[in-house]
């Protein structure tokens, strides 16, 4: 179509005089304060380049430094530090007090229990649960019930070396796979789970109670105790309370009779350093259950 | 109106309106699948039980579904579509490649979304925002692209209009632009020939940076410039007034299209990603701010002389308020993009509530404005079924969107927020999962956003079906029977 130009009734602007599909364009200049919004952004890019590091030199390598000689990674390493710094002080005197120092000191308890809380939930929630709730195979920390002890130099040592880990120092005990390794049969260790049951009172079928004492006497007692009641220095859990790491159904039973269970904790030591460490151990040690 | 005699009364072969017809049906097809797949993982992040323990349906492998089913089945059916619609009418030709090529761009755009939906429900993901789809997948979005390219430009060079309308320019840039993204953010080895899996070319921070070089255009060209291409079109012909300045369409495209390829590092801000890389991207993201609100001001400035469509045509209020929408996210982007806001806002939901915003208010409002006007126009219907149901659809969904980008605002700020919290003695006040459970309300709101956003495009979809079977609904009209005819003063 010819260029045609005419003059919009309604604004009194001419047209570019170009149509499509009656659609027509009208001669506006860009608005003045958008021109001068756009060239204000510019300035400042500019303005912002000549300060900061900015454009790469593709033949020489390197780039635009910047007036302000600014670096992220220098910038996070000072903040780093100062803050490293801050907390040098209390973080030293805690690597080098015991728990029981810390414990007894009003002020590196609370500096305890803060960083506690943090390195807590950064390396421990996510198999003890946040707070310590506990998980299925992990167990719960604010209660009374400790499986290899609950004293601050029992709870330093766990964090410090971990539970089955390759570490020398680890805590270590193995509860045979009475199942698996045909120890006992389906019906004995069926029977032993009953048996298992009735410590907390929870049997259901007294002959098989009865049926069962016998095999529990003979291969459990050693390190769950003649009543159940476990034996923190093997690591071996109460199994007379409603405490349960891995269930306490008669099925769960019967699963943990068979195929045993080897529930792992890395060491912590070259980790996490000596003062967290400490810090962890008071913190875990006052969240219910601390002896 | 398979032909036309336009205005010069020469006569045009017939326009392809077909295959026009069946990108319209295939947008809001998508679009219902889309917006579902985002209320429901929109409640497994506040409720993660709806995860249902089936790796098909984690959070993980509908997200991509979603986000997907949103930008490229929803958003890309109503942008080659009604570019397919535009071009041809603009350049007073039909179709390049006649009826085989643009079937095959339409039946080969809908076998890459279900080859790319499958993938993501299998777990074949390449692991790139926005990119996810496998290398056997891109190839063959390869090959359907530059079958519409050519379609497209064919009927660009054949035009019989002397001057290349604004709204094809920035179709053209959208569609070659998302060509060279593709291929080069996809380079990658496939492991073998029969397997899915690949490797991309680049590794390590280079491969962070081509991947956020083409995620962030994959929103400026696709989400941006090809929709403006829409506006163009559909806001001067709807308000029946003239495009309010040419110039200003030269300055913002030009600058637009200059200036969006360098803002992708602003997503990598406080990463490996070198100093000077960051400080381009954030820089340039400034700069962006102008030349997009060029597109706001030349569409709503369209409409004086027309303002008083606003009250009596909800599609104008559609069409409106999704340009309004795009001025806001427009502005929010480069401030979002200046580092000290990114330390607080990077990671945090607020990126998600300022995605919807563009993608809702914008991406969406103009679609379904553009699927309205053309739908009686493609079936030659009279008018549609009910102008009134269109202003419910349109009062729903932008409560939605409110809900949305308002429960985000406050739900990110308040996470990036605690995460840089600090205690008097300088231990980080909060753990991670305390953040996740002070969100929760919010994701239960933003849910319930979606909700509302979802139900006005099935009020929508009822709309056009009853349009389609030729039925008008008795109702007052949305016109007061009195109002003149002439164009109003602007205010």
């Amino acid at each position: 179509m010819s260029t045609h130009i005419e003059k919009d009734p309604h604004t009194g602007v001419e047209t570019t005089g170009h149509e499509w599909d009656g659609i027509r364009e009208l001669d506006n200049p860009a608005p003045k304060w958008l021109m001068y919004l756009f060239y204000a952004t510019i300035v400042w890019a500019i303005g912002y380049w000549v300060l900061y590091p900015a454009w790469p030199n593709l033949f020489g390598g390197g780039y635009t430094k910047g007036i302000l000689g600014y670096s992220q990674r220098e910038v996070i390493a000072e903040q780093m530090t100062l803050h490293l710094e801050d907390q040098a002080g209390v973080r030293a005197v805690i690597a080098a007090a015991t728990p029981e120092d810390i414990r007894a000191n009003p002020d590196l308890l609370a500096f305890a229990l803060a960083g506690g809380r943090v390195a807590f939930g950064d390396n421990c929630a996510g198999c003890h649960g946040s707070g310590g709730a506990g998980n299925t195979g992990f167990p719960a920390l604010v209660d009374d019930d400790w499986v290899w002890g609950g004293n601050l130099a029992e709870i330093q040592h766990t964090i410090q070396y971990g539970i089955r880990n390759p570490h020398p120092e680890a805590r270590y005990s193995e509860m045979p796979k009475f199942g698996l390794d045909g120890i006992l049969t389906r019906t004995q260790i069926a029977d032993t789970a009953e048996y298992v049951l009735s410590l907390s009172d929870r049997a259901t079928d007294p002959a098989a109670v009865l049926r069962g004492q016998p095999v529990f006497e003979e291969q459990c007692v050693a390190c769950h105790g003649s009543a159940g009641e476990g034996l923190r220095e093997l690591g071996a859990p109460r199994l007379s309370d409603a405490i349960w790491i891995y269930g306490g159904s008669k099925e769960k039973i019967v699963e943990s009779i068979t195929n045993s269970r080897f529930g792992v904790m890395p060491a912590w030591t070259g980790r996490l350093d000596e003062s967290t460490i400490k810090q962890l151990t008071v913190y875990v040690h006052a969240l219910g259950g601390g002896e | 109106m398979s032909a036309t005699t336009a205005l010069t009364g020469r006569p045009v072969a017939a326009y392809d309106e077909d295959v026009v017809r069946l990108f319209v049906i295939a947008t809001m097809f998508w679009g219902i699948i889309a917006f579902t797949a985002g209320v429901y993982i929109a409640f497994q992040l506040a409720f993660p039980a709806l995860n249902l323990g089936l790796e098909y349906t984690t959070f993980g492998r509908l997200r991509p579904l979603h986000t997907s089913a949103a930008i490229f089945a929803f958003g890309g059916n109503a942008l080659l579509g009604t570019s397919f619609y535009v071009v041809q009418r603009t350049c007073r030709a039909p179709l390049f490649g006649g009826w085989a090529l643009s079937r095959f761009v339409f039946w080969g755009y809908q076998f890459f979304i279900v080859m790319a939906a499958l993938g993501y429900v299998l777990g074949v993901s390449q692991g790139r925002e926005y990119a996810e789809p496998e290398w056997y997948v891109d190839l063959w979005l390869t090959l359907v692209w530059v079958a519409y390219l050519v379609v497209f430009l064919g009927t660009v060079l054949k035009r019989r209009e002397p001057h290349i309308y604004v709204a094809n320019w920035f179709y053209l840039a959208f569609i070659i632009t998302i060509a060279v993204l593709h291929i080069v953010n996809n380079l990658a080895m496939p492991v073998s020939l029969v397997g899915t899996k690949s490797y991309s070319a680049a590794s390590g921070v280079q491969d962070a940076l081509l991947q956020w070089w083409y995620g962030h255009n994959a929103v400026g060209f696709f989400l941006t410039a090809g929709f403006l291409g829409m506006m163009y079109y559909f806001v001067p012909k709807r308000a029946e007034r003239p495009v309010y300045s040419y110039r200003l369409s030269i300055i913002h495209f030009w600058a637009l299209i200059f200036l969006y390829i360098w803002a992708g590092p602003h997503h990598l801000h406080y990463t490996a990603l070198p100093d000077w890389a960051q400080t381009l991207g954030m820089t340039f993201s400034i700069m962006l701010w102008v030349p997009s609100w060029g597109g706001m001001v030349n569409g709503i400035m369209t409409l004086s002389g027309a303002w008083d469509k606003l009250r009596t045509d909800p599609v104008m209020r559609f069409l409106v308020t999704s340009v309004a929408f795009y001025g806001m996210s427009t502005f929010e982007g480069p401030v979002m993009s200046i580092k000290a806001v990114n330390a607080l806002s990077h990671y945090t939901d607020w990126t998600i509530g300022h995605v919807h915003s563009g993608a809702l208010g914008w991406v969406a409002f103009i679609s379904f404005g553009a699927v309205y006007d053309l739908v009686p126009k493609l079936w030659h219907r009279k008018e549609l079924y009910s102008m009134r149901l269109v202003g419910w659809h349109f009062w729903i969904s932008t409560l939605g969107i409110v809900l949305y980008i308002t429960s985000m605002w406050v739900s990110g700020i308040m996470q990036g927020l605690m995460w840089r919290a600090y205690d008097h003695l300088g231990f980080l006040q909060y753990s991670f999962v305390e953040t996740v459970a002070a969100m929760h309300p919010f994701y239960v709101i933003r849910g319930l956003g979606g909700v509302l956003f979802l139900l006005g495009a099935l009020i929508m979809v009822y709309n056009l079906v009853r349009t389609i079977r030729g039925d008008v609904r008795a109702e007052a009209p949305m016109t007061p029977a009195n109002r003149a005819t002439a164009p109003i003063p602007a205010e």
